[in-house]
């Protein structure tokens, strides 16, 4: 390890300028003769639209055009897309709505843009949308992802508002060891509807050149060129070489700027009709109600147990509320990155799982941070807990008897489990917490009227997404490899291009690790360069913690021939035959002389071209690379969460939290140390204030800060993060990725520490102070009821 | 999901007048907190704007307004829709009931709110209080007229 190479604490080279204000995100970017669009939004959760008159609207000072579904549908202008075909156990497609970029005959959730001003200021585009009148005809509204089967349907290819209904696994098997089992826990799990709230909201400017016809978008993604593909190839705005998508500086997606979604269609398409640069900020009143949400699961499941605790099966029913539309990777979130991992860290002969995804009319749900897998974690770990509870087994121990300990593990839900150590993480964040201690913790609480409890959870996720072939047999509309092109420029300086995206995780600090471990040169001397199509020729993006196990493999795969190159290079130079230069630490040798060339010098030698002749070889030195992973990685840990809690309030405060996660081989700790506190923060989060609340109505009730809980500073105790390491053996550097970590292992934690101190497992995330107080008043009256 | 409350009024008149008095326009469009126009569309029917302020939204809201369920002079229902543009909606009744009391008049009432759109994101919590608080300022002003 050098001082800047793979393994070292490098400070994230991206922070002087985000720290210093010079961050250029794309609410920051400002074109020539710019406009600006504000949508107007139905009020409504489902409601027909019976007439737009926009000519008042049309007629205010500054107001360019004012546009509808009318328009848009006669511009031709295509829907956007789910790109993931999930089919239902009857064989029979998922049931895929229209999704116009502007409503059309109806608007279907609260927030559903049905008409958009584009006005010379911001003030005048406001005020002109005032001047919109949308005469809506109010239609009954479904909300409960839990009623939505026997509700109206909202969308008239789907009856029952079913978009599919989905299984996995194998239900014979799973029932036959239920039936057969010693004991068998069942529970009813609500994983929680959430608001992913980035801290920069979404931001798009469509930019028309009258001239080129080309179509420029700035926008805020965390998959640049998935974009451009699905408004060139499905939405149909211009053909993918005509039109250029850049991220710049992104403050924070988690998930939530995977999606392609209609703001961004209509600022490019309005650009063309205006024939001006259109600019569309979103508010965070807005963000609420337009990004995609997370999770919104209803579960019923079952775990079984036979002897000595050994887990025989678990059985599993979820009902998966996507939201009024399918959103660009919805249907994939609740089905083969959840019921995949409902293995968890455990040897379960028999596992199956049913999911019925529904419409509501409420904000499309997609991927937020873990997507899928910490609403899995959430039902394994509460299940394992709750299970050795009843069975009056240590929890620890239970989770010690079920571990897979051989690898590689085929599971019965897909997965094959390539490497790790689950007893190592187990042990490990034990010590660090001192489980041993926490009997005396609890009676010196309890001597002060506190209830003290201690909860784990042993999560895994399937990450490094994905081998193209793999989900491709699974229904994705796309490959997820990555790719890296490697410039070397004559001063020896290096441009690195990745098609993945970086909102927060330091990819030009640790992607460059890796290039000065492997070129020997300053980290300094090294660029990385992304979210620009005009300048990554392809990439599928960050989302999944692929970065690293896949967008660095990539580059590892393109510095392979880089070195190949600079060593024919250096043959010249050093008049040795190719097979004889060795490449370390900067420096090129001939095997057993003293003769050397340094990187520098190869590297000019490369393009002045002077040692070899263009028929002997190519001059110049870039290499790039496509890496398409062999399998996922499993990076998985154990995380132990304390409690204590304040029986006559429900105040609950995390008195300790220990993070034990095995991520393969870590380029820069500091960094994945930020990554599990961010993690850990947003399942707190989850598990104890966040809450997206819709009335009956449709009305989304908590959608400000002033009624939707973000986790603080204090909410939080200091973390104690360590780590195992098992090398990932599917790709060159052994990465397992660690971006989803921490919000997948959370939530479990949280409430098993909750329960385990207050005796019921009744109890909801969020787990708020009032809740927390309900369910210790309800344990109380079934005691006194008991005597 | 609607909210409800209700309330009660003493006035200093007898019923005739009141139940008159809650049929005049103008006396409707003095009460009616922030009414900038009532105009008679048709019979029990008026075209109102008023702007009114919910939690930290403040919006102009242009709607019908329409009285039913008449039952002279003890009392009719009282109803609006109102659309705030940008700010979503409001809508909302009450069923005024006039009895005789105290040599005077009780006026009691059941009112119904609902909101939505952004008024119904950012001012849910404070949607109770708002409209207890224009209920309350309508039937104030409406006795005070009464008093005359």
């Amino acid at each position: 390890m050098t001082a800047t190479g793979i393994g070292a604490a490098v400070r994230r080279k991206e922070d002087f300028r985000f720290i210093t204000g010079k961050g250029q995100y794309t609410d920051d970017v400002t074109r020539p003769g710019e406009t600006r669009a504000m949508f107007v939004r139905s009020p409504h959760a489902h409601a027909k639209i019976k007439s737009i008159d926009t000519a008042a609207a049309s007629g205010m000072p500054g107001v360019l055009e004012v546009l509808t579904g009318a328009e848009l549908a006669s511009d031709k202008i295509g829907n956007l897309i789910c790109g993931w075909m999930i089919n239902s156990k009857d064989g029979t497609p998922m049931k895929m709505a229209a999704h116009p970029a502007l409503a059309v005959g109806k608007a279907c959730h609260v927030g559903d843009a049905v008409a958009v001003v584009v006005a010379e200021t911001l003030a005048q585009a406001k005020d002109a949308a005032e001047k919109v009148k949308v005469d809506y005809e109010v239609l009954p509204a479904v909300i409960d992802p839990a009623k939505a089967q026997s509700a109206a349907a909202i969308h008239e290819l789907a009856p029952n508002n079913t978009i599919y209904q989905w299984h996995l696994g194998d239900a014979k098997a799973a029932d036959a060891a239920i039936k057969s089992a010693k004991h068998v826990t069942r529970l009813d799990i609500v994983n929680n509807r959430l608001v992913p709230n980035a801290m920069e909201p979404r931001v798009a400017i469509g930019d028309y050149d009258t001239g080129t016809q080309n179509f420029t978008l700035w926008n805020t993604t965390q998959n640049p060129h998935v974009a451009r593909l699905v408004i060139a190839a499905f939405v149909g705005m211009a053909p993918e070489h005509k039109l250029r998508v850049i991220a710049p500086d992104v403050g924070g997606g988690f998930g939530s700027k995977i999606f392609i979604y209609p703001e961004e269609v209509v600022c490019l398409w309005a650009s063309k009709r205006v024939g001006r640069p259109v600019k569309w900020t979103c508010d965070r009143s807005e963000a609420f109600v337009t990004d995609a949400h997370g999770r919104d699961h209803v579960t019923h499941a079952e775990m079984a147990f036979g002897d000595d605790g050994k887990i025989t099966a678990i059985k599993v029913k979820t009902v998966a509320n996507l939201g009024a539309y399918m959103s660009t990777f919805s249907s994939s979130v609740p089905t083969y990155l959840y019921a995949t991992l409902l293995s968890g860290q455990y040897d379960i002969p028999a596992i199956y799982c049913e999911v019925d995804a529904v419409y509501t009319n409420t904000v499309p749900v997609d991927a937020y941070r873990g997507a899928g897998r910490p609403e899995a974690t959430f039902v394994v770990e509460r299940l394992v807990e709750v299970g050795a509870r009843e069975l009056g087994i240590d929890p620890a121990d239970l989770r010690r008897r079920n571990f897979i300990k051989s690898f590689p593990h085929q599971t019965p839900v897909i997965m094959a489990y390539d490497a790790g150590d689950y007893n190592a993480s187990l042990k490990k964040a034990s010590e660090i917490a001192d489980v041993k201690g926490f009997g005396k913790r609890k009676r010196d609480s309890a001597r002060v009227g506190k209830l003290r409890g201690l909860g784990y959870s042993n999560y895994i996720e399937a990450c490094g997404i994905a081998p193209s072939q793999a989900v491709g047999s699974l229904g994705a509309g796309v490959g997820l490899w990555e790719s890296a092109e490697v410039r070397v420029n004559p001063t020896g300086s290096v441009e690195v291009l990745t098609g993945c995206h970086q909102h927060g995780q330091g990819h030009e600090t640790t992607f460059a690790q890796v290039v000065a471990d492997r070129l020997g040169i300053p980290i300094d001397n090294i660029s990385i360069v992304h979210g620009d199509t005009d300048k990554v020729q392809f990439g599928m993006g960050t989302y999944g913690s692929r970065s690293g196990a896949v967008g660095i493999s990539a580059i590892v795969k393109a510095l392979d021939k880089v070195e190949a190159k600079a060593k024919k290079v250096a043959a010249f130079m050093l008049e040795a035959a190719e097979g004889d230069i060795e490449f370390k630490d900067g420096k090129f040798t001939v095997a057993g002389t003293d003769k050397a060339a340094a990187w520098g010098e190869v590297t000019l030698n490369a393009y002045i071209a002077h040692k070899f002749t263009g028929a002997q070889l190519e001059p110049g030195l870039k290499e790039g690379a496509f890496y398409d992973p062999t399998n996922f990685t499993f990076p998985a840990g154990c995380h132990i969460c304390e409690v204590e809690i304040d029986p006559e309030t429900g105040h609950t405060d995390i008195v300790g939290w220990t993070a034990v996660d095995d991520f393969g081989t870590v380029i820069n700790p500091m960094i994945v140390e930020g990554q599990v506190h961010g993690g850990v923060a947003q399942g707190v989060g989850q598990a104890m204030l966040e809450n997206a609340v819709y009335n009956s109505d449709g009305q989304l009730v908590s959608g400000s800060f002033m009624d939707y809980t973000m986790p603080r500073a204090d909410d939080l105790p200091s973390l104690k993060v360590d780590m195992t390491v098992t090398k990932c053996p599917g790709n060159p550097l052994g990465i397992k990725g660690c971006g989803e970590a921490g919000a997948i292992a959370a939530p479990a934690a949280v409430i098993n520490a909750i329960t385990d101190a207050i005796g019921t497992e009744d109890l909801a995330m969020p787990a708020t102070s009032q809740a927390v107080w309900a369910a210790i008043r309800r344990v109380a009256k079934m005691q006194q009821a008991a005597e | 999901m609607a909210m409800t409350m209700s309330g009660e009024q003493q006035l200093a008149a007898p019923r005739e007048k009141v139940w008159a008095m809650l049929n005049d326009p103008a006396v409707l469009k003095s009460c009616i907190p922030g009414c900038e126009t009532l105009d008679v569309i048709g019979e029990n029917e008026f075209m109102a704007v008023a702007t009114n302020r919910i939690g930290p939204v403040k919006a102009r809201f242009k709607g019908k307004v329409r009285l039913t369920d008449l039952d002279p002079p003890n009392g009719y229902k009282i109803s609006g829709e109102g659309d705030g543009g940008v700010a979503g909606f409001a809508k909302g009744g009450a069923s005024v009931n006039l009895t005789d009391k105290d040599g005077g008049t009780l006026l009691s009432y059941n009112v119904e709110a609902q909101i939505g759109g952004k008024l119904a994101q950012l001012g849910q919590r404070l949607v109770n209080g708002a409209a207890k608080k224009l209920a309350d300022d309508f039937f104030v002003r409406f006795a005070a007229a009464v008093k005359g």
